[in-house]
């Protein structure tokens, strides 16, 4: 890749975190650390990622209003997370985290459980218990 | 306030090789950033369908997050501290003292537990490195490699972030080098290092490593349209590029990573057979980024009918021009 060939695609998903570094070669075909904006087809899979998670918080948000499920699992998909990577995360085994989606289970939880979740998800006990509407 | 002086931040296109690079700089060995990822030998390909992360197989353009600390300094003949912890309170107070101490360190972290990411790259991804640099009131300052100023993390996030549970937990990892030999034998260690890249390429006596992986992978995507739902197979699509595309490795980045050491080895062997391959390897890592550009196309596009042979094939080619350049290296002596 040239460095003139170095994609600048101004992209969201490092929007404010400054440029990346990447390596490219100059006329002379020398090699050097190029600043780059990003590159869209970069943005287009991450995205691609980010929009599932976000559609199944939106989901998992609703059947917690309806008393189906927990916040656990809306706040498990808002952090891009599947039931291994939350349950390997908070170091239970998976079926303990499967409960805890139950809302009645949820509801019985310790206050040291939930101070858990709520440290691993970086807000507090009564974020976690009450997400509101629009959030 | 208190921070190393004279300290000047460089941005790098990789966190580990960054963070080696600027280490080992500080402790008067000067090393580039490919120069320590080719002599690491970290350039690889790994497609492991048996180990799944997020449901999707595992797909890696370079060794295991973790090898080039863990390894890279005993190959040089560098002193190197390591440290893991148990207690997360003595790990802070201890980095509080390197820090007073005005010693370089840096730390195995998690990207989900560090604050200064963008929202959208904060996965579960528990090796990211950092260079702790210094501490203002209950912020630390970090140079992070892969970001173009000095970040700043809150004492506490940056202990969550230390001590994440799950796969390569840090543990609270924090390392530096003690003592670096006062020369060192590039020739040695580029032939030593291009030998062992050269080996893991061609001859890993797995299917799912080195050329061999890239073939088997791109045979499991022309396969994968009379398996799977179309949804699956965008996905998993996703998934090969986004491994490839982590943060600052842009397209490929890897393989220009590469590229840019075979020309640095170029400079300090002045052998012709290396310019060629650098070359060569500048070239495949644009093939990566065409191929990259065309499973971007599939999704952006969201069409259910897919032309998955033709995306094996651009696999199939990056795999065939890889082996050629290796093919290449392995008359160099």
């Amino acid at each position: 890749m040239k460095i003139k060939e170095v994609p600048q695609d101004d992209i969201q998903t490092f929007k404010g975190s400054g440029t990346k570094a990447i390596y490219a070669v100059d006329e002379n075909g020398r090699y050097a650390r190029t600043p780059s904006s990003g590159w869209e087809a970069e943005e287009v899979v991450l995205r691609d990622v980010v929009d599932d998670f976000a559609k199944l918080a939106e989901d998992a948000k609703i059947r917690v209003f309806k008393g189906e499920t927990s916040p656990i699992e809306y706040y498990m998909n808002k952090y891009y997370m599947d039931l291994p990577a939350l349950a390997r995360g908070m170091g239970l085994a998976r079926w303990r985290v499967k409960r805890h989606f139950n809302p009645n289970v949820f509801n019985k939880l310790n206050r040291k459980m939930l101070q858990e979740y709520a440290d691993f998800f970086n807000t507090d006990i009564d974020t976690l218990k009450n997400i509101k509407e629009i959030a | 306030m208190k921070t190393i002086r004279n300290f000047e931040h460089r941005h790098f296109a990789h966190c580990e090789t960054g963070v080696m690079s600027t280490l080992l700089k500080y402790s008067g060995l000067e090393l580039s950033e490919p120069m320590v990822f080719g002599l690491s030998g970290a350039i690889c390909f790994a497609y492991l369908p048996f180990l799944k992360m997020g449901n999707m197989p595992l797909v890696s353009y370079r060794m295991f997050p973790g090898h080039i600390v863990k390894k890279f300094p005993k190959r040089l003949g560098v002193e190197y501290f390591r440290k893991t912890y148990k207690d997360q309170d003595l790990a802070m107070a201890e980095l509080d003292d390197f820090v007073e101490k005005g010693r370089l360190v840096g730390l195995q972290t998690s990207a989900y537990f560090t604050t200064y990411f963008p929202p959208e790259m904060r996965f579960q991804f528990n090796a990211h490195n950092i260079i702790i640099i210094g501490k203002e009131g209950d912020e630390y300052l970090v140079s992070d490699p892969v970001f173009d100023h000095i970040e700043r993390i809150k004492a506490a996030d940056l202990k969550k972030a230390r001590f994440p549970r799950g796969l390569s937990a840090p543990k609270g990892l924090v390392h530096y080098p003690i003592k670096c030999p006062d020369a060192v034998d590039l020739k040695k260690f580029i032939k030593k290092s291009i030998k062992k890249t050269v080996h893991m390429m061609l001859y890993a006596p797995v299917p799912w490593i080195g050329i061999k992986g890239i073939n088997h992978l791109s045979r499991h995507i022309g396969k994968l349209s009379r398996k799977q739902k179309p949804k699956y197979t965008r996905h998993f699509l996703g998934n090969i590029v986004r491994m490839q595309e982590e943060i600052g490795t842009g397209g490929g980045g890897f393989r220009f990573m590469y590229a840019a050491f075979l020309q640095e080895a170029q400079d300090t062997l002045g052998l012709p057979l290396l310019k060629e391959a650098s070359d060569r390897m500048t070239a495949v890592g644009d093939q990566w980024r065409k191929f990259a550009l065309e499973c971007a196309k599939i999704l952006k596009r969201k069409e259910s009918r897919v032309d998955l042979p033709e995306i094996a094939q651009y696999l199939r080619r990056c795999g065939d021009s890889e082996k050629q350049i290796y093919r290449m290296l392995k008359t160099f002596k």
